[in-house]
This record gives C-alpha cells, structure tokens and sequence, in this order.
C-alpha cells in the first residue's frame, strides 16, 4: 500500500509479499484454486458442457421420478374417489338417523378437504297401478359429485321432478313418454305428482328405484334420511381415524367402510406404487450411469493437468481436492439445474397422464443435490485413483 | 485388414470395451424390462381391478323391478323372471372367454329363521342368498371352478378348520384356507356377521331354516349387506323357493379394455367392419353384448360403478408407466452415448496415425462403426437377457405372476441398441475424424 508498481516492472520480493498482505481477504491459495477450477470449466467448454448436460439429465430423471413417485398415490387416490362412497353410516335397526346427523358428520370430517357426504332416506311407494317402487330422497347437487358413474340424461333442476331409474322407467312406462308426462306415486295413502327429469342407469340397484329432492321426500313422506354415504379423502389409516371419530360422534349409527371399495383400492394403489419404485430406481440407476460414464471420460482426458500439477510438486491431496471440487461444484449446477427441469418435467406428466399438475416437492432437492455429487464425485475418484499409480512422465510423454 | 483393426481394437483395448460394453449391457437391460412391465402392467392391474367385483351383472329380460332397502328385500320371492342354471356354463363359450375371470349367480330367497315352526312369532324374516361358492363346472373339454370366491374376493369367512382350529382372514397360515367355505353340494351355510350377532350363532350352531336344520360353517363379514344374510348353496336357495335351475342374476367378472370412442357406440349402427372390431375387442359392452347372446333371455348390463371406474384407473396406469418408460428409454440412450463417445475420444492419437497412413475419413469412421455395431450387439444380447429377468423379478415380487416377454421384442430391442449406440458414436466419430493428424501425433490432444 506503500508503493505503486507499473506494469511489466519486475517487484521485489518486499513488494511482493506487501501485495499479498494487501490482498489477504481472500487467501492465495484459495484464489489460485478457484482460478484453476474456473479455468478449467472454460478452456475445455466442450467436454465441461457434455459433462455438465449429463449431470443436468440424470438430476432432472432422478427429479421427476421422485416427485411423480411422492404424488402419484395422491393422484391415483383422487381417481379412486370416483368410485365412490367408502364409508357408509346407517341407522340401526331401520330407523332414521338424528336430524343433525349431517351436520355433526361434517363438523367431524370439515377439516380435510375434497369429503362428500351425502344422506339418503327410502321408502316403498305404490305407483297408478299398484305397483311397489322404492323412492329414494337424496340431495342431487351432491349425489352427482359422490357417483360419478351414474349415467343420467337430465339431471332435476325444477321443483317436483324426479330422476327416474332405467327399469323403474319400464314400470312407469306408460306414463312416460317422450314429452315427460308427470305421474303419481302414493305413500301411506298420501300422494304426490312428480315430473320426470330424467333417466338415470347404473347397472346395480339404483335402477329400480325413483330419486327425489331430499326436503321434498321428507314433506311427502315424513321420513328422515337412514343412510349416509361418505367419500373420505386419505389413506387408509386416515380413514380408519374418521371412521373412529364417526363412531363417537353419532353412537346410534352403525357406521362401516365400503370393504369392496377399500381393499380393491389398497391393492391397486401398491401394486403400482411398488411398479413405479422399482421403475424410478431403475431410471435413477440408469442415469447416474451415464454421469458415471462421461465424467469418467472427461477425467481421462485430462490426465495430462494431473501429470503437470503433479510434476509441479502439488501434493496428491490437493490433486484429489482439485479434481474432487471440481466434481462436486459440477455435480451442485447440475442438480439445481436439473431439479427445476425435473419438476416441469414432472408437471407436464401430471398434466397429460392426470389431468392435474403435480405439486413440486421440494423436499426431494437435498436428495437430488447429495446423489448428484455423490455420483459426481465417485467418477471423478475412480479414474484418479487409476492415474495415480502412473509416473507423471509416462503421462506428459503423451504414452 | 478390416477385420484384423476391429479384431485387435477389441483386443488390445478390452478394458475401454468393456466399460463401453457395460454401459450398453445396462441400457438396454433397462429398456427391455421397462417396455416388457409397461406392455404388461395393464394385464396385471386389470386383474388386480378385479379385486373390486364384478363388472357385469346379467339378469332375465322380462325382469321386474327389486324393491329392496339395506339389503331387505320387500318383494314376493315368487315373484319375477329368473336365469335358467343349465345355461350358465356357456358364459364360458363366449369369444372372450379367457378374459372372463369368473362368474357367480345369486337367488335371494326370503326365509323364516328361528326356532320352532314356521308360525313360530319370534321367526324373522331374512334373506337368504343361493349361489356358488368354488364350483366346479365344465363347458365342453374346458373344466373350471368359480363362485363369489372368485369374484369376491373382499368376502371374509371366519369358521373352524376341520381339525377345530379358528381360521382368521388375512393370516398367511391359513391362506389358500378354506376354513369356514360351505360346500357347493352341502346343506351347509354362511351366516352374516351382523346376523349372527342378532340370533348369538357361531360356526357349527345348527340354524333353522323354513323348518330345515342347516348347519354354519362359518361367519361371514362383507361390510354390505350380506353382513345381514345367510349366503347358501344354490341347490339349497333353489330347494326352498321350489324352483329348481332358477337364478335371479349372474355376476360376471371380466378383463375389459377402458372405453373409447368405439366401445360407447351402438352396434346397431355400425358398419360390418366396425362391428366386427367392436366386437372383436374386449370392451365391457361388447362382452354385455356377448353374453346376452349366449344365455337366452337375459338382459347383461355393465356395472358402472365398477366398469368406467376402472377404465380410467386403468388407462391412468398405463400412461404413467408408458412416460416412465419413455423416461428409461431416454436415460439409457444417454448412457449408451456417453461411453461410447469417452471410448472414441480417447482413441484420437489412433484416428491420426490411421489418416497419417492414409487412411480416408470413410475407412477410418467405417472402422469405428463396425466396432460400435460389435458392442451394439453383444451388449444388446446380453442385456435383453438381463432385461428379461430383471423384469421376471419385477413380475414375480410386485404381481406374484410372470411378466411374459414377448419375443417380437428381442428385434425391436436389438434395433433400438444398434440405432442408439450410432446415434451416440455418430457426432463423436465425427469429430475424431475431423481431427488434425499432424496435431494428434504431437501428442497436443
């Protein structure tokens, strides 16, 4: 700080060691060695890009396939709701359930999100002609969102009109026609006229029977819902705990889980879960190979800086540092990189194959970020390890 | 002079081959057992769907409506249209008979149940259900077995062994069990859970049945409502209703492929050469269709909660494991180019002693190619082998069934690995060949 120097004037060696007092924030050695890293990515851009683009790869594959693998059951869990209610509470024995029933089941499963309940009560009405039919009051808004499945024409929108079932339409036929003639139903001597909205089929029970407007069922027949039919978001477990809570909630309701729907849909949902695992480890695998390869080929290729550091005196641990660095600082840009690729990449898949985006994890980087430098720095080591035992001479004598 | 480059190439450099050999081994041992799970995984998921019943229901044509709440049924049992039962075992000669994993018939039957006789005033009325359990059937030379073991496999029975143990559903010891399953030809039955809490009956009480004696073989517990029946032989529903062969309905559980635009179309309308595909494919309407034909008077119905469900389920899996698959392929294509690019870049000093020579651009990339188809080869073998059992493995561990690897795959593997191997060689030849000798021999590589 003392002396200024022109350039191309030869320093003493006070004023060079003045110089590096002055510049003692970062350390000599520290710079040199960030410099050669530097370098090195630069004066060989190419073979630096190829390693780098492998990297970049393998951490985006890795990245998709974890975020796919922690998603997919929730994707695959919502394509299962469409099957429909997996538990139903009943009333014991043939009796309605309390009026808040509906109400307390909601409070109970409110807190999670994307639960459908939806009551039904029945009755046997007589139609014209002496006929038993079974009229069913439902809340349709809900119904349609629980039972995907059910294929309906129309569904009723005005006051006193019903979704007539596929074989109970063969019984009311003469009183259907094409311009949706009302008809009569009584119950217990009281009668009602509906107007027929629309066709539902199923292919089960639901066929058979006449749905109505819950509030317009319970003014014609006075009877309160005995069924509700819930669709409980979660896993298994989870709803096994609704389940619980239900019970101690409504004691006058027997309240079970749809078997049928919850064993088949834990069966699919692992079998899969296991393909999709071994597929991931086998994709990751794959291409930690490929990083394996190329970095293995771009160490090589560099034998000949190994020969002149080391015939320059570096000792082997800084060799091994400098090859390891480089490794590493390749693997830490190809990870994040490769990470923000894999979540699009994720993404687009959830978009085409679900419908929906995949949520992006972000809990998945340090995974991606450790195995990307764990990968990076095995195939730096390995080809070190081989060079080591050759003579820097035999190296620079280009043998 | 060809051959011997080639020759001793691989054997001078056997170290630098075989990285590049490893590096193909894996590709396409990946490839193949991704494509061999992903062509396969519909199979495997169908039958896994299956776990969730039935898909198709038959019933008679002239059938009247069911007028039944909670399981109850509220109709005169006389009542109603029924199936004949001889005409069952043609479900079985239908086109798509392979894809028809199993079928069960079902006669309700209401019944008396209690001490006494039938003007007992504590008797109840319960409905009792005739169908098979595991029959054995035969159809032409084809004999099987089916029955709501098959096609339902969420039923549990809890019963005694035969040597007084208690078999509980869900212990590996007691699977395949057969503990507590009544007989097809027996007058044993199944008591619905919550049923036998109601009366305080346990496997092996006798219950009286319409004045008969039968004897439980075990609990049943459905969580629907068959927890409130009594499930029997056919035989024996058929005996107490008095009508011998009757059957209310047929549940009918069959491989589908997920609806598309075709499968929703009326055959009615359709073309000959349409019709002939829709019928020809194993759609859920097309089997309804199918199986209306093969039992006279019926009406086959899809059972669509199940049915479209399952399609979309179904076609959901099979995209995601086709993407995965395109995922591997991509990875293991990389692969394969990486190494091949390392071995050729290593081997420029080579090229320039070759062009020194006077070797031409195309003898010393035709040298390179003939190596890298070597490699294609033998790593491809080698590789589809590993694939193959690889994928075996998958099958066997995850779907407890072989993975089948067709072999129309092992020469569209073979291409894909020689096609890959080029495509990953070509811009690193390339470059090699570019390359000045005068600067390769320097040793300024």
């Amino acid at each position: 700080m003392t002396t200024s120097t022109t350039p191309g004037k030869l320093l003493t060696p006070q004023q060079v060691a003045d110089r590096r007092a002055q510049a003692s924030h970062t350390s000599p050695c520290v710079s040199m060695f960030a410099r050669m890293l530097l370098r090195a990515a630069v004066l060989r851009r190419r073979r630096a890009a190829s390693a780098l683009l492998a990297m970049i790869v393998s951490a985006a594959v890795a990245t998709a396939m974890m975020n796919l693998y922690v998603d997919v059951q929730a994707k695959l869990r919502t394509e299962f709701r469409n099957y429909g209610a997996n538990v139903v509470i009943v009333a014991k024995d043939g009796q309605s359930l309390p009026a808040d029933a509906l109400a307390k089941v909601e409070s109970v499963l409110g807190a999670k999100t994307k639960t459908l309940a939806v009551p039904f009560s029945y009755a046997v009405a007589r139609t014209h002609d002496g006929q038993s039919v079974v009229v069913v009051g439902t809340d349709f808004a809900r119904a349609r969102q629980l039972n995907h499945w059910w294929k309906v024409s129309h569904w009723p929108d005005a006051p006193n009109e019903a979704l007539i079932g596929m074989r109970a339409a063969t019984v009311l036929s003469p009183k259907i026609g094409p311009n949706r003639q009302p008809f009569e139903l009584t119950f217990q001597g009281k009668a009602i006229e509906l107007a027929p909205a629309g066709m539902l089929q199923t292919g089960a029970g639901e066929d058979s029977r006449i749905y109505l407007d819950q509030s317009e069922f319970q003014n014609w027949t006075g009877v309160a819902p005995s069924t509700i039919e819930v669709a409980a978001n979660g896993t298994a477990a989870e709803v096994e705990a609704s389940i619980r809570q239900l019970t101690q909630v409504l004691p006058a309701a027997d309240i079970r889980p749809v078997r049928q729907i919850m064993e088949g849909e834990a069966n699919v949902l692992n079998k899969t879960r296991a393909t999709l695992y071994a597929s991931a480890m086998l994709v990751v695998l794959t291409s930690a190979l490929c990083v394996l390869a190329t970095l293995i080929g771009w160490v090589f290729d560099r034998r000949r800086d190994f020969a002149i550091m080391k015939a320059l005196g570096a000792s082997e641990r800084l060799i091994n540092g400098f090859f390891a660095a480089e490794a590493a600082a390749l693997g830490v840009v190809g990870a994040i990189l490769g990470f923000f690729i894999g979540i699009g990449v994720a993404a687009w898949i959830g978009r085409v194959n679900f419908h929906a985006p995949v949520v992006p994890r972000f809990s998945v980087f340090p995974y991606v970020l450790a195995g990307s430098v764990a990968v990076a720095l095995i195939s730096a080591i390995l080809p070190i390890e081989l060079l080591r035992r050759v003579q820097p001479a035999i190296i620079l004598r280009g043998e | 002079m060809f051959p011997r480059i080639v020759y001793e190439s691989f054997r001078r450099q056997a170290r630098r081959k075989l990285l590049a050999g490893i590096a193909i081994t894996l590709g396409v041992a990946v490839a193949t057992a991704m494509i061999a799970v992903a062509t396969d995984i519909g199979d495997k998921i169908n039958r896994e769907l299956r776990s969730y019943g039935a898909n198709l229901v038959v019933t008679p044509q002239e059938d009247t409506l069911d007028v039944e709440v909670g399981g109850v049924n509220l109709k005169p049992p006389s009542d109603g249209a029924f199936l004949n039962e001889a005409d069952l075992p043609k479900i079985r000669g239908t086109f798509w008979h392979h894809n028809i994993v199993g079928f069960s018939p079902m006669l309700p039957v209401t019944v008396k149940v209690g001490e006494g006789n039938n003007n007992n005033k504590d008797a109840k009325d319960v409905t009792l259900v005739g169908t098979y359990f595991n029959k054995a059937l035969s159809f032409g030379k084809d004999d099987f077995t089916t029955g709501v073991r098959i096609t339902h496999p969420w039923w549990k029975v809890e019963g005694s062994c035969g040597d007084g143990r208690l078999a509980r559903p869900g212990r590996v010891e007691d699977s395949p069990s057969s503990c507590g399953w009544p007989d097809d030809n027996s007058q044993d039955v199944l008591l619905g859970e919550r049923l036998a809490a109601k009366l305080a009956k346990k496997p092996g009480d006798t219950l009286e049945v319409d004045g008969r004696q039968l004897t439980i073989s075990g609990i049943l517990s459905t969580g629907g409502a068959e927890d409130n029946q009594i499930v029997a032989p056919l035989a024996l529903a058929q005996q107490i209703l008095g009508k011998p062969g009757a059957v209310r309905r047929v549940y009918v559980s069959a491989l589908t492929k997920p609806p598309d635009a075709l499968s929703v179309r009326d055959p009615k309308t359709m073309t000959p050469e349409v019709y002939d595909r829709w019928y020809c494919s194993p759609y859920v309407e097309s089997i309804a269709y199918q199986l209306q034909e093969v039992i006279p008077h019926s009406h086959a119905e899809q059972i669509r909660q199940v049915a479209q469900n399952e399609g979309t389920v179904l076609s959901r899996i099979k995209g995601l494991m086709l993407l995965i698959t395109l995922a591997a392929l991509f990875a293991s294509a990389l692969a394969v180019s990486a190494a091949m690019a390392t071995a050729i870049y290593e081997r420029r000093v080579e090229v320039g002693l070759m062009k020194a020579l006077g070797a031409g651009n195309l003898a010393v990339s035709a040298i390179f190619f003939a190596e890298a188809l070597l490699l294609a080869l033998v790593g491809g073998i080698a590789g589809f082998s590993a694939g193959a059992l690889l994928a075996r493995q998958i099958g066997r561990s995850i779907f407890n069934s072989q993975i089948s690897i067709e072999p129309v795959l092992f020469p569209i593997i073979m291409t894909i690995a020689v096609f890959v191997t080029f495509a990953g060689s070509a811009a690193a030849i390339r470059r090699a060949v570019k390359f000045d000798p005068v600067f390769a021999l320097r040793g300024e590589g």
